[in-house]
Parts: structure tokens; C-alpha cells; sequence
């Protein structure tokens, strides 16, 4: 009841103070912290010869390192495409209602990633002491169509391919049965209502909508896979990992032809940031009510905004 | 009722046409009896459902015992009862969402979900049925638009890929298009046709929803719980909407807890409880001379007082 027995003290006015926002002395103090660290770390980059980046730049184009390079876009394009395919096909397996699907589907996921990828690379490129010829024909007779010796049929690209591929579809899939139980059933149910015919269903309502769980970890993957072709060097297979260390073995400048493999995997996986960007928006439509501007349309709307107040400001 | 329907040409058995009346009244007596459209012309009537002793269970409970309905071609059919009374369920089955366990529906005659062969009933495949659901037009309680599609894309994606080559139904790509903004239209969101469905309020998706139950200018409608999922002051928008349906000539079946709608609109109202149809009738004899005590003791709970004049 004081409370409205109080009105002894009459309301002050502050309609003619300003208003002073809280001080943060700690962020300040942080930042500074941090400031120095990261201008510590650069000067030692800059400044300790024994990074040799005259050495790295020398090396960065070298014919041989580029051509190293093309070997590991190849390798990460052909087994990322065909892995994710074959991970759609596992996903559907394991989301299809037979139980010999789905387990042939789950065991795959299980054996691909339970054994380690340098165990896998050996045995696909050992293949021909397991399996002297492989041919094609009928099953339990003595028809062929076609046969060969495997050592002829796994190089070391196939066995790397080989290799990746499927140890890729193997996670590739379990990203993709995620994506596709994380649509809503009443989408489902509505297409099914509306008579759309299964296939359109798939493709036109649940696999956008999936795409937006599907991608960042999709992403993931495929930059994991880029760094992951690195592992063919125990095939001798010459990517850019493998050719870096051919070249260091000879002129024992080890840092600094690390440092130019290093540099480019870190390019490649920057190109992929950005067109994961673009592509997580595109698939974005409709999920969220307005689309984040992209940073392009950003600087622009900067530019555009402050050349106005600029342009206005003299007056 | 609309007059320039132009007769279906069925491509499954229909099960009184392909066995012929004496082997169908022989295997399906309730069929023949309970299915009067079938012998004559099946283009004379538009939307006549006839639910035959459907049963349904979902594990170990039996959601619908044995429900039996029959609704006219171009009524209005409302079925209200207390939730898990079934109802839901029962408006799934009409166009096969959810399987019966016995029992069979017709529309206009036709068998749902099923063909006659010899004394059974064989599951038509997938692609039969979706074909079948193209004559059945739903509306969900959660709208479930196609949130990746504009509205007009949601409007337009079944006739564009629904139908069968050589159905009377099927337009060019521009024609679907003008359609589905003239159903926008009729729904008053001409103007929203590019908008997504999360840029639109519920009721506006709602009507949206019904715009595309629409586009197929299916024979029949079924409403579940249209305006369940809505804030109060939306209802009516979308409640109007299904009114001027109602004048339209297209049978509309609706699950519903607006009893004041369901008094307006309906021809017939369906009270069901526990997986059974306790009475039906006029909304006049259902909402002020109930028969049954248990319809009397539900109506007094769910009608306010003030509104039971």
C-alpha cells in the first residue's frame, strides 16, 4: 500500500539529459589482447626466414604442383559426384520398406565406416592378388562375356577412385536419409493427395526441402573430401599431396612445399565456402521470410546509402 | 450442381460395370444396394460417396467400428464428435491416405483404392490411385502448402503434372497458369500469387490450400479441421471462403469444431464417437432435437450457451 501512499516526492524531469550507452572497458581490454596475438602471429609469418615464401612462390605454379592439382580436382569431382549418387541410392534403400534393402544398405554404411580409408585404398589396389581376373557372365556356370586381369582393370587412378567413391557414398548417405526424414510427412501426404505422381514428388517436393538439412553437411563432406584425396599418395598416385613430396624429397625444402599444398587446398576449400553459399540460399526460397542480403548486395547497399549522405552532407 | 460434366472414362474396373449387377449384388450385396448411382449413369451424378461398414484400427485400437455414410452428389456433410472419435480418419480413407482394414467406399460407384477381381478386392497400384485422388480435393488442418513454392506454383503444380495424357482436364502450361490465378482470385489473393506461403498469414495460407485442393476442379472436397490451426480472428476468412464452396454444386465433406458453421452451411451433420456415427440428420434435428443423450451431452458442452438460442 506505500506504494500509492508515496506521491510525496514530486516526478524529476530528464527530458534535458543524454543518454550515455554502457561502457565495456573488459571488450575493450579483450580486443587489444587478441589484436596483439593475431599482429604477433603475422609478423613471425612475415618475418622468420625459414618460412622461405620465396621458396613457396617459386613452387606455388610450378608446372608440376598445378598439374598435381588438376589430379586432386579430378579425383575430388569424380568420387564426390559419384559418391553422393551412390549414397542417394543407399538412402533410398535404407528408407524403402523390403528389409533386404535395408539392411544391405545398412551394412554397407557399416562396413565403409568402421574400416579405415588408407585399409580400403590397399586392399582395392591389391584387388588383383585377391581376385586374379574379374569377369562377367552368368552366375554359378561357366559362362563369360568378359574378362580381364584386374591388375590391368584397378590402376591406381581406379583404385583411388574406387576407394573414395564408396567410402563416401557410405556417409554421403546416412546425410541424405537425414535430409529426407527431416521433411515434414504432411508434404508428402499433400503431393500424394493432389495425385502427384511419385517420382515428381521425390524430386520437385521432398528433395528441396531436404536440401537445406542435406547441404551444410553435404559441404562438409565434399571439403573433408578435397583434403581426404591426400591419402592416395599411399598409392603413389601423383595428386598435389604426392607431387609436393616428390619434389621436397629432392631439394629438402619440406615447410615450404607443405606450405604451397597447404595454400592450395585452403583456395579450393574457399571456392567451395562460397558457392556453398550461393547454394544454401538458392534453396533458402521460401524458408525464411526475407532472404539475407549476399555480401555483394551488402557493399552495394553501403555504397549506394553513403554516397547519398555523402552526396547530401555539403548542403 | 455443375452441368457440363463430361462423363470419366474409368480405366479400372468398375466394380458393378466389369462383374455385372447379377455377380455384384451375388459377391457385394451392400454394394449394389448402397451404391444407387451405379446402375444407371455414373455421368448423371458428380460426387456421390457411399462409406460402407469401414473399419480401421491402429494397433490395438480400433479407431473406426464398422462406420457406414452415404453422401449426396453436391451436399454438405459436416462430422463433428469429440477428438479421436475417428473422424479424421474416416475423411483419410475417402480418398485412400489411410487404408481400410474393411469395409470399402465408393464415389459415384467407383470403388476407392480397390478393383474387383473375381471375389476380392485387389489394392489398385500407386499410380491408379493417385489418379483416382485427382476427383478428390483435401484440405489439411496444418495447410501443408509446399513451403519452397510460391502460392501459384502451390496452385499449379497438380494440374501440371497430375493428370494423364488425354484426361479432359489437362491445359497447356499458360492455361494452368491463368486458372490458378483466377482460383487465387476467387480466394481474394490475386495479389499474393508470388508471395511464399511463410510470407502469408494462416488464413491466407489456408485459403491458399484450398485454392489448390481446387485446381484439379475435383468432385469432391474434404475439409479436415480447416480452421483448427487458425488464431480466432482468421477463422471467418477462410470459413467464408468454404461457404461460397458450399453453393457450388461440388459435394464437400468437413470435419469441423465450429458448430455455428456447421448449423449455417451443412445439409447434413454427422456425429460420431468412439469409431462409430452415433446420428445424423438435419443440423436442425442434430443441434436442437438430438435423439441420442450422448450427441446432447456433447452439444452441451462444446455449444456456449448464449449461442444456443
Amino acid at each position: 500500500m506505500s506504494t500509492i501512499t508515496a506521491p510525496a516526492v514530486p516526478a524529476a524531469d530528464y527530458s534535458d539529459y543524454t543518454l550515455v550507452p554502457a561502457r565495456h572497458p573488459w571488450r575493450w581490454v579483450g580486443t587489444v589482447v587478441v589484436a596483439l596475438g593475431v599482429a604477433a602471429v603475422a609478423w613471425s609469418l612475415a618475418t622468420n626466414p625459414r618460412w622461405e615464401w620465396g621458396v613457396v612462390a617459386q613452387w606455388f605454379t610450378a608446372q608440376s604442383v598445378v598439374s598435381g592439382l588438376v589430379e586432386t580436382l579430378k579425383l575430388t569431382a569424380i568420387s564426390g559426384v559419384l559418391g553422393f549418387v551412390l549414397g542417394f541410392i543407399l538412402a533410398l534403400m535404407r528408407l524403402s520398406a523390403s528389409p533386404l534393402l535395408v539392411s544391405v544398405s545398412w551394412t554397407f554404411s557399416w562396413i565403409f565406416r568402421s574400416t579405415p580409408l588408407l585399409v580400403q585404398m590397399l586392399l582395392w589396389y591389391n584387388l588383383g592378388y585377391l581376385y586374379e581376373k574379374i569377369s562377367l557372365g552368368i552366375p554359378f556356370t561357366d559362362v563369360r562375356f568378359f574378362e580381364v586381369q584386374t591388375t590391368t582393370l584397378i590402376s591406381q587412378f581406379a583404385a583411388a577412385v574406387l576407394g573414395l567413391t564408396l567410402n563416401q557414398a557410405a556417409y554421403s548417405a546416412e546425410i541424405i536419409r537425414g535430409g529426407i526424414l527431416s521433411v515434414d510427412q504432411g508434404q508428402l501426404e499433400a503431393a500424394a493427395a493432389l495425385g502427384i505422381p511419385a517420382w515428381r514428388r521425390s524430386t520437385r517436393i521432398v528433395l528441396p526441402q531436404a536440401m537445406r538439412a542435406i547441404l551444410p553437411n553435404a559441404f562438409n563432406e565434399i571439403i573433408g573430401l578435397v583434403k581426404g584425396t591426400s591419402i592416395v599418395y599411399v598409392l603413389a598416385y601423383s595428386e598435389l599431396f604426392y607431387t609436393v613430396q616428390v619434389i621436397y624429397n629432392r631439394t629438402q625444402q619440406v615447410l615450404p612445399l607443405l606450405l604451397v599444398a597447404t595454400l592450395w587446398y585452403v583456395v579450393i576449400t574457399s571456392v567451395l565456402s562460397v558457392f556453398q553459399y550461393y547454394i544454401e540460399r538458392h534453396y533458402a526460397k521460401g524458408a525464411l521470410r526475407t532472404l539475407p542480403l549476399t555480401p555483394l548486395q551488402k557493399a552495394r547497399k553501403f555504397f549506394a546509402t553513403h554516397a547519398v549522405t555523402n552526396a547530401r552532407s555539403p548542403r | 450442381m455443375s452441368t457440363t460434366v463430361t462423363p470419366k472414362q474409368p480405366t479400372t474396373a468398375e466394380p458393378a460395370s466389369a462383374a455385372g449387377p447379377a455377380a455384384a449384388s451375388a459377391t457385394f450385396p451392400a454394394a449394389a444396394a448402397s451404391a444407387p448411382a451405379a446402375p444407371g449413369a455414373p455421368a448423371a451424378s458428380r460426387g456421390q460417396v457411399d462409406i460402407s461398414t469401414v473399419r480401421k484400427s491402429f494397433g490395438a485400437t480400433e479407431v473406426l467400428k464398422g462406420v457406414s455414410l452415404s453422401v449426396p452428389p453436391g451436399g454438405v456433410t459436416v462430422i463433428v464428435g469429440p477428438s479421436g472419435s475417428g473422424k479424421s480418419t474416416l475423411l483419410r480413407t475417402i480418398n485412400h491416405l489411410e487404408k481400410v482394414d474393411g469395409g470399402y467406399i465408393t464415389i459415384d460407384g467407383r470403388l476407392v483404392g480397390y478393383q474387383v477381381r473375381g471375389t476380392k478386392l485387389h489394392e489398385l497400384r500407386e499410380k491408379d490411385i493417385l489418379q483416382q485422388r485427382t476427383d478428390i480435393g483435401m484440405v489439411f488442418q496444418n495447410f501443408n502448402l509446399f513451403p519452397h513454392l510460391t502460392a501459384l506454383e502451390n496452385v499449379a503444380e497438380a494440374p501440371l503434372v497430375a493428370l494423364r495424357p488425354g484426361d479432359p482436364r489437362r491445359r497447356t502450361t499458360a492455361e494452368v497458369r491463368a486458372r490458378a490465378l483466377e482460383l487465387l482470385d476467387r480466394v481474394s489473393l490475386k495479389d499474393r500469387a508470388d508471395a511464399y506461403p511463410r510470407q502469408l498469414s494462416g488464413g491466407q495460407q489456408q485459403r491458399v490450400a484450398i485454392a489448390r485442393a481446387l485446381a484439379l476442379d475435383p468432385k469432391i472436397l474434404l475439409f479436415d479441421e480447416p480452421t483448427s490451426a487458425l488464431d480466432p480472428e482468421l477463422v471467418n476468412e477462410v470459413l467464408d471462403v468454404i461457404r461460397e464452396l458450399a453453393t457450388s454444386g461440388t459435394t464437400l465433406i468437413i470435419v469441423t469444431h465450429e458448430m455455428g458453421f456447421a448449423r449455417d452451411v451443412a445439409d447434413t451433420v454427422v456425429f460420431m464417437d468412439q469409431g462409430q456415427i452415433v446420428e445424423s440428420g438435419t443440423p436442425q434435428d442434430i443441434f436442437t432435437n438430438p435423439r441420442e443423450e450422448r450427441t446432447r451431452s456433447f452439444f452441451s458442452k462444446v455449444i456456449e450457451p448464449a449461442f444456443n438460442i
